[in-house]
Order: C-alpha cells, then sequence, then structure tokens
C-alpha cells in the first residue's frame, strides 16, 4: 500500500514508521560489521619493530595480548606460559557452591592468543632484566624491548603444617583456591556437611592475598547450604579473620560484620592458619597470644599467597616495604612500570600495589600499562593512571550478593549510582556475578571489554 | 563497569549467546517487520486479536521469568530491593511484548481479519 493512498495523517506515520524501520534495520545490519571492524579499526594503528614478552597467559597476560595485538602493527609479541588450560577463577566459588559444573571454568589458553601473537608453551624459568630477556624452561632465552610480567601468584600450600592438597574433598578438608577440581572436590565435602552439620570454619591467611571476598562468600554459601539443608541448627560457623576487621575496605568490613551476626557466624581476629591435623581435623592458628586449636568437621583452607619463585628470584620485587617479604613486583602504583626497570610492567596478581588482585583489577590495570607501554614507542607519554579500581560480587546467599567496588583510598565506587546500592544484598547483583561476569571477563581476554 | 560503551555490551552479548545472539536479533527484526507490515495492511489495530494476544503475552512475561531464573540459578523471590523489582519488572515486561507481538503477528497473518482486504492468490 503507498502512503499516498492513505489520510495524510496516517501517510506521515507510514513514512515515519518506514524511516524508523528502515534505519532500525540498518543499524540491526551494520552491528556485525561494526563487530568485526571494531577491534581492526584501533589495530595496527603504531608501527613498530618493537619486541614485547609477556611472562605469564592468565587473566592479565591475554588481556594485554590482545590489546597489544589490536594496538600495533609489526610488533614481534611473546606470551610464555606452560598453562595449556585456563582457568575462569571468579567461577571456582560458584563450583564450590554446587552452582555450576567444573568445566565451566576450564577452557583452552589457545583459544585466547589473538593473531600475531607468538604462544611459547613453557614456563618461564628465569627473568633478567639487566640482560633484558627471559629463559623459558627449555632454555630458550627470549630477548625483548619491554616486559609485562603477569606470572599471577603461587599458592603456598606447603607453608600450612600438614596440608596435603591430595586430600581436599576428603576428610572435611575443602579448599577452593587450588583448582577447578579442589573447587568440586570442596562442593562435594560442604555439601556433605550441610546435611550432617557441625562445626564449619573459614578463614583467610595473612599477607596480599586473590580476591579477598571469596573466602566470606564461601562462608555466607555454606550458611545458607546449611539452612536450606534445614540443618543449620546442629551447626557452628566460626570464621577467623587474619586481622582485627573482616575486610581490607572499613564501611565493607562493618557491613560483613552486621551481616555474620545476623547470620550468627562467630568471628575470630588475629588468626592465621598455621597448621592443620587432617586426620584429627584440628586446625592451629597463630594468635598475638600464642596458639589456639580449632577442631572442625568441615574447613576451608585459603592457603597463604606468595610471587612465584622465578620472580622471588628476579630482581623484580620490592625490596622493601609490605610487598617485599612475598616477593610482589615493585611498580609504581599508578601507572604499574616498574619503579628500577622503566621497560618492565607488571599487572594482575603479581603487580605490588594495594588492594584487590581480581579479575576486575586486571580489567582496568591492563589498559593503563598498555597505554604507557605505547606511549614510549611512540614517544607521546600517557596520562593513564590506574586508581585502584576493583570489585567483588560479596554473595551473601545463595540468589543475592553485594555487588563492592572500591579503590586504593578505600573509597566504594559505584558503577550503577542510584540503582544498585553498594552494601544492599541484592539478586540484581547475583544475576550479574551468575550470567554477565564470565561473558565480561571473555570479552576482556578478547581485548573486546 | 566504569565506561558504558554500546560495543562492550555487543562484546559481551555476543559472548553470552554466542551465534544464538544473531538468531535472536535477526527474529526479533523479523517478527517487527511482519508486525509493521500486517498494521500497514490492515490499517488498524484488531481489538480482539489484541486482547488475545494480551492474554498470551501475561503467560510469556511469566515465561521470560522462569527462563530468567533458570540461566541465573535463583528465582526473583531472591528480590532484595528496588533495582530487583525493576529488573523483574523489565524481564517480564519484555517477555510479555515479545509474546504479544509475535502472537498478534502471528495471528494476523496465519487468520486474516474477516472482512479485511482479501488477498491476492
Amino acid at each position: 500500500m503507498k502512503p499516498d493512498s492513505l489520510p495524510p495523517d496516517l501517510a506521515r506515520e507510514v513514512q515515519h514508521q518506514r524511516r524508523r524501520f528502515l534505519s532500525q534495520l540498518a543499524g540491526i545490519g551494520t552491528l556485525p560489521l561494526a563487530a568485526s571492524l571494531a577491534t581492526p579499526a584501533r589495530a595496527n594503528s603504531v608501527a613498530t619493530k618493537a619486541r614485547i614478552v609477556i611472562a605469564g597467559a592468565g587473566a592479565a597476560g591475554l588481556t594485554a595480548a590482545s590489546r597489544l595485538a589490536a594496538a600495533l602493527d609489526g610488533a614481534t609479541i611473546t606470551v610464555i606460559d606452560g598453562r595449556k588450560e585456563h582457568h575462569y577463577q571468579p567461577g571456582f566459588t560458584l563450583v564450590a557452591a554446587g552452582i555450576k559444573p567444573q568445566e565451566y571454568v576450564i577452557s583452552p589458553t589457545a583459544s585466547y592468543i589473538p593473531k600475531g601473537v607468538e604462544w611459547v608453551p613453557e614456563p618461564v624459568a628465569e627473568i633478567d632484566p639487566e640482560g633484558k630477556k627471559v629463559i623459558t624452561a627449555n632454555a630458550r632465552a627470549v630477548p625483548y624491548d619491554f616486559l609485562i610480567v603477569a606470572t599471577g601468584l603461587e599458592l603456598h600450600y606447603l607453608g600450612i603444617e600438614g596440608m596435603d592438597t591430595a586430600r581436599i574433598g576428603q576428610d572435611g578438608l575443602g579448599s577452593i583456591y587450588h583448582s577447578p577440581q579442589a573447587a568440586t572436590a570442596t562442593w562435594g565435602a560442604m555439601s556433605q556437611f550441610a546435611q550432617t552439620g557441625g562445626v564449619g570454619v573459614f578463614g583467610r591467611p595473612a599477607g596480599e592475598m586473590k580476591c579477598a571476598g571469596a573466602p566470606l562468600k564461601y562462608t555466607f554459601i555454606t550458611d545458607d547450604r546449611l539452612r536450606r539443608a534445614g540443618q543449620r541448627s546442629k551447626a557452628e560457623l566460626v570464621y577467623m579473620a587474619q586481622s582485627k576487621a573482616l575486610f581490607g575496605v572499613p564501611i565493607v568490613a562493618e557491613k560483613v560484620r552486621m551481616l555474620f551476626q545476623d547470620r550468627g557466624v562467630k568471628v575470630n581476629h588475629e588468626h592465621v592458619l598455621q597448621s592443620i591435623d587432617l586426620g584429627q581435623r584440628i586446625a592451629t592458628y597463630k594468635t598475638p597470644t600464642g596458639t589456639a586449636e580449632q577442631k572442625y568437621d568441615f574447613i576451608n583452607v585459603v592457603p597463604p599467597m606468595r610471587a612465584p619463585e622465578v620472580i622471588r628470584k628476579s630482581p623484580l620485587p620490592w625490596t622493601e616495604g609490605p610487598f617485599a617479604a612475598d616477593g610482589w613486583v615493585e611498580v609504581d602504583r599508578d601507572t604499574l612500570r616498574h619503579k628500577r626497570y622503566p621497560n618492565v610492567f607488571a599487572v594482575g596478581d603479581i603487580a605490588g600495589v594495594p588492594k584487590g588482585k581480581t579479575a576486575a583489577s586486571v580489567k582496568w590495570q591492563v589498559p593503563v600499562a598498555v597505554s604507557h607501554l605505547l606511549g614510549d614507542i611512540t614517544g607521546r607519554a600517557s596520562g593513564e593512571v590506574y586508581n585502584g579500581y576493583t570489585s567483588c560480587p560479596l554473595i551473601t546467599r545463595l540468589g543475592r550478593a553485594m555487588l563492592i567496588e572500591f579503590d586504593y583510598k578505600d573509597n566504594l565506587i559505584t558503577s550503577f549510582p542510584g540503582v544498585i546500592a553498594p552494601l544492599e544484598e541484592l539478586w540484581i547483583s547475583w544475576v550479574m556475578k551468575t550470567m554477565a561476569l564470565k561473558p565480561t571477563y571473555i570479552s576482556m581476554l578478547r581485548g573486546r571489554a | 563497569m566504569k565506561e558504558l560503551d554500546p560495543m562492550v555490551f555487543l562484546a559481551v552479548f555476543q559472548e553470552m549467546l554466542g551465534g544464538w545472539l544473531w538468531v535472536y536479533l535477526i527474529a526479533g527484526a523479523a517478527t517487527l517487520v511482519a508486525f509493521l507490515a500486517l498494521l500497514l495492511r490492515e490499517r488498524r489495530i484488531v481489538s480482539r486479536r489484541l486482547v488475545q494476544s494480551e492474554l498470551l503475552g501475561l503467560l510469556g512475561g511469566g515465561l521470560a521469568l522462569v527462563i530468567m531464573a533458570r540461566v541465573s540459578s535463583s528465582g526473583f523471590t531472591d528480590a532484595g530491593g528496588p533495582a530487583d523489582w525493576f529488573l523483574i519488572a523489565l524481564v517480564y515486561g519484555v517477555g510479555l511484548v515479545a509474546t504479544v507481538m509475535l502472537a498478534y503477528t502471528l495471528m494476523g497473518w496465519m487468520r486474516p481479519r474477516t472482512g479485511s482486504t482479501p488477498r491476492s492468490t
């Protein structure tokens, strides 16, 4: 039907509808095109022969590789890491909660290596910042002009006397962080505990750790599983805090204190797990007044964390201050640039900066470090600053979480002001955690988010 | 989550839905085209058909909530604040509108209104 055969008002409306429809159709049609062009549009803007080595193919290393590959033309970018499996670590808690299967957190590293980037599938054996080269486990020397250190950290289970990771899942021993398999085994032990009740013990190590919210989340999840099984009255839950606070950000610590009080979780402060008797189910803690023993029926062991040996033995760690003992890399907290080796950057867990070691930190650290590296290549210094932003969807029961975001200064940051309150237990935050976080994370690895 | 770039949203939805993203978008666009074409053809809204579609829409909104609960491993009974109620209303609303539009369009094309302009055969 032609519009001109219609009454004037309707004809105008039809024409308007057609125009709107055509513009919508055009918009939809260009979406895939835009998507396919999005990366190349930014890509290859800087021609260079620079040799860039990325030590580590975890979240930070892969994100850096994607961003550099998209930004540089002619550079030699080499990623060195022996791990064939990539682990989506933010999902470990969900696996250990019985919400997601183990496969949810496992994918091949190869699927995230960008085009034009060489992946050397060997562990890094040595870093020589004076000689500007990285040596692999097979003694291959890879020289570099710029180095991005993204090795991640080491779970120092041996720091707990008596601990045996092979027994995770047995005798009430849980430990989510170890691996996807351990997260599944932890779920087995915890679900058994939820059926029987008893004493459940939680806590965290002293020193820096990845996702400091995770030990708290698992306490809340265990509480909820007990309640759902009708066994909460038969259980005592104890949280061993390593310091006088439950969380590094005071306002969040206070909120967690109130929630623990509400859920009946007992808190012992300044208790650090020192040794464990797996057979007798006794955990021994270091306290300001000596040691304290705690019997348990279920325990979630969070090991001490430190830099991997290859970093600790290199000249890269802090030599003084709070990050020296565990070997975290000495970088400027604003730029992630090494303080003594300006052609070296560190991102992700290994970076010696305050606050979060999370995927959210990676998301905001990597673009800053990459922009400074690009500034060195182009000669136009970058003004980008990392403010310490990190975030943690702190699960407070199955189906609800608090979306907590903060920076170096313990300021709460709200991504959705007026909509999602940071200290409110909300379903929408849980929905984000279970539905949106992984796609966002994968997009980040691909340099698209 | 400091910047809200449409391309980031597209990337995230691509990762979330894979190839289904395009299937959904094309299906949505096709429904819209067929709906508008039906309006142009009939030059009015058929009340009886709209009411029937709206009744189906009520179910469609409920179905959207059930799907949402399944994929998020939770339920709308977990709602804890205004943002949650807003999300529930949004999910229900999207399910309702999509179902109404789809049902109205399908019924319109499959069972043309009696007395409407006869289709050429």
